[in-house]
């Protein structure tokens, strides 16, 4: 693949040049990148699993990172928010460490990596959103609740509040962690594989969610691994397949070529930078 | 009767006060071993402190308290800290590792235990009773210990809930939040060993992973919340704490920690079969339930069809009709129907058999079973035959 597939240079490139575009159209005194990711090589167990990634998501985007299985999609976001240490490399949220960032940043991990039989209810998970704000030996109160029902509200899910997260469907409980983010109030939302498993319900109101935090200028670095709809759903795309394939605006990354690169030549392309289901 | 006027009883007192504490301390952090899919840990715990108490007497050179507890605690996160060590470093899974460090530390703990009542003196021959508890060998003085680190631990259970709940429910979570995951991790192993070694005296090493799973495990058939779950683990825990000591107390000869834990498993039993959502019964009364509304509804369809068939919405279906195209006895479910005000008698000739119609209620209700499979879809129709 590597002798078909563009070179580091030359994924960068459209890169370089969405990333000039969209700071300059921000003109704000927020640094120039919502999430800056320097040289990050992480591995498992000896394998590296991201080799050498260079990530720059301007702010106010709806970023997608895609790539094949094992791409190390979740690892990136894990080494953004300190789940796990990589190997080399350095990561930079609106242009400071992310610990000294993290109140700015709200994760959603994969729906599949908690146990849903866990005795709690919707709003409790909602809750957890806050118990950054609160410290460590606050306990939540009568006003946090109530922020805590406004944000399932928001995902059309306040009617189950106080539902067992057991009972409720796979699209339910990825509201449930969307809205526990929405509590956070973030500048940066991290999610991965915020679609995945969900019905289509749920996959309309998920997308409405992420363009009404674009609109409040809001950053969305999202995983995602459906083809088909990243060039609708996001306006950000970031390939990766261990290494960093390409990385900027969509309408630029989203190419046969650069594809190819990411998923190797069996790839199947239908039609012109639009539908580019996996062989 | 019997059993009550013991509690008059000074020592009994003393060993009822001290089972109601193990109980209570283990089924709280019992919850949080259960939720994290660490209960065997808890097995490899408790048998590993067999060398420890075995080395805590040794080195102190009496049967207190303290010492021995310690010894425990030590052997016991040597244990722990072995499994560790054998899942990151080699090919082994969790639980071959937890089960290698088990034996291995148990095998010991029953050597030196061999050679702990053969060298060192008759007295000291009631070690062995760490292997299945004795409720006789508690003293007062020994309360105090189980009072200060039991109650030590549940404290530091309530101030540090917060997260001790979120690092259980969502981990990568509580890391985003910057909380130290991995130290948080390691004060729970802590002091879930601590709940294991203060039972030892009373249980005993072999069976006091019961009483750490067994209340956390009933409980959490009956809680909606964490909350509710941890305090009903102690309630359970406490209960079979006292109940099991009265209990063995009161019968010669009984050892504490098989009747303790007998009673805790009763609890789970009960639990398992009767918990609302949950128990297997209550599972079993639903299906029930369901499967009735759902005999019902297709009746009411039926005889709506049937209207229909007739072109005419009052048209009366006879019920021998009804059997015979439903495949089975429809009287009971016409009736109950009928209860309801969904269906009808309607008088025909009296040497035929009873003739049902639906109800304007009837009727509606019959038309909202139906639409979302289309007016008349004929999967359905072959569906109720």
């Amino acid at each position: 693949m590597a002798g078909r597939a563009l070179g580091m240079g030359g994924g960068m490139e459209p890169a370089l040049m969405g990333d000039g575009r969209a700071a300059g159209s921000n003109g704000s005194h927020e640094p120039a990148f919502a999430l800056h990711v320097e040289d990050l090589t992480a591995t498992y167990s000896g394998d590296a699993v991201l080799w050498d990634v260079d990530l720059n998501v301007p702010p106010g985007v709806l970023a997608a990172i895609v790539g094949p299985n094992g791409a190390g999609k979740s690892t990136l976001l894990k080494c953004v928010i300190g789940a796990m240490r990589p190997a080399a490399g350095h990561v930079y949220v609106f242009g400071h460490p992310y610990r000294r960032q993290r109140h700015r940043v709200a994760y959603v991990p994969q729906r599949t990596s908690v146990d849903w039989d866990f005795p709690t209810t919707a709003l409790d998970v909602v809750t957890m959103g806050l118990y950054g704000r609160l410290g460590w030996f606050r306990a939540p109160r009568r006003g946090e609740s109530d922020e805590a029902l406004q944000a399932l509200a928001l995902v059309g899910m306040d009617a189950y509040a106080e539902r067992q997260i057991s009972q409720l469907s796979g699209g339910q409980q990825q509201r449930v962690f969307l809205a526990r983010a929405l509590v956070q109030d973030a500048d940066l939302y991290l999610m991965d594989e915020p679609f995945a498993g969900v019905d289509a319900t749920t996959e309309r109101a998920i997308v409405d969610l992420l363009k009404d935090l674009r609109a409040r200028g809001k950053t969305v670095v999202a995983v995602h691994h459906d083809l088909q709809t990243v060039a609708t759903y996001f306006d950000w795309l970031a390939l990766l397949n261990v290494r960093l394939i390409a990385q900027g605006p969509v309408t630029e990354v989203y190419t046969p070529e650069h594809l190819r690169a990411a998923y190797g030549p069996r790839v199947v392309l239908l039609g012109v930078g639009g539908h580019a289901p996996e062989s | 009767m019997e059993i009550l006027a013991l509690f008059g009883d000074f020592t009994v007192r003393t060993v009822a006060i001290g089972a109601a504490l193990v109980g209570a301390v283990a089924g709280v952090l019992g919850s949080f071993a259960l939720l994290r899919q660490q209960s065997l840990l808890g097995d490899t715990l408790s048998h590993a402190a067999l060398p420890g108490i075995c080395l805590g007497f040794l080195i102190a050179g009496s049967r207190r308290l303290e010492p021995i507890l310690a010894g425990a605690l030590v052997t016991g996160a040597a244990a722990a800290l072995l499994v560790l060590l054998l899942t990151r470093t080699t090919r082994i899974k969790s639980d071959a590792a937890l089960g290698v460090s088990l034996s291995l530390f148990f095998a010991f703990g029953t050597v030196l235990l061999t050679y702990v009542q053969r060298h060192a003196g008759a007295a000291q021959a009631g070690l062995d009773a760490f292997l299945f508890g004795q409720a006789a060998a508690l003293v007062p003085r020994d309360l105090v210990v189980l009072a200060v680190v039991g109650g030590g631990s549940l404290l530091v259970v309530a101030l540090g809930w917060k997260e001790l709940k979120i690092t259980t429910f969502d981990a990568d979570f509580a890391r985003s939040l910057g909380r130290p995951v991995v130290l948080i991790e390691f004060l729970l192993t802590v002091l879930i060993a601590l709940a294991v070694v203060i039972g030892l005296q009373l249980v005993g090493v072999i069976l006091m992973v019961a009483l750490v799973i067994a209340p956390a495990a009933a409980a959490r058939q009956w809680a909606r919340r964490l909350e509710g779950m941890v305090v009903l683990a102690a309630v359970f825990g406490a209960t079979s704490g006292v109940v099991g000591a009265l209990v063995s107390a009161s019968i010669r000869g009984l050892s504490t920690g098989p009747v303790i834990v007998l009673v805790a498993s009763a609890i789970v039993v009960a639990s398992l079969l009767l918990a609302p959502e949950r128990g297997a019964l209550w599972q079993l009364a639903h299906a029930f339930a369901q499967r009735r509304s759902l005999r019902a509804h297709r009746v009411l369809v039926d005889l709506y069809r049937l209207a229909q068939d007739h072109d005419d919405l009052d048209y009366a279906s006879e019920q021998g009709m009804l059997d015979t195209y439903f495949g089975r006895r429809t009287g009971h479910v016409l009736r109950r129907l009928e209860r309801r005000g969904l269906v009808s008698r309607a008088h025909h000739m009296p040497e035929e058999g009873t003739h049902w119609v639906l109800t304007v209620d009837g009727r509606q209700q019959a038309r909202e079973l139906i639409r979302p499979f289309g007016e008349r879809d004929t999967t359905l129709d072959g569906a109720t035959q």
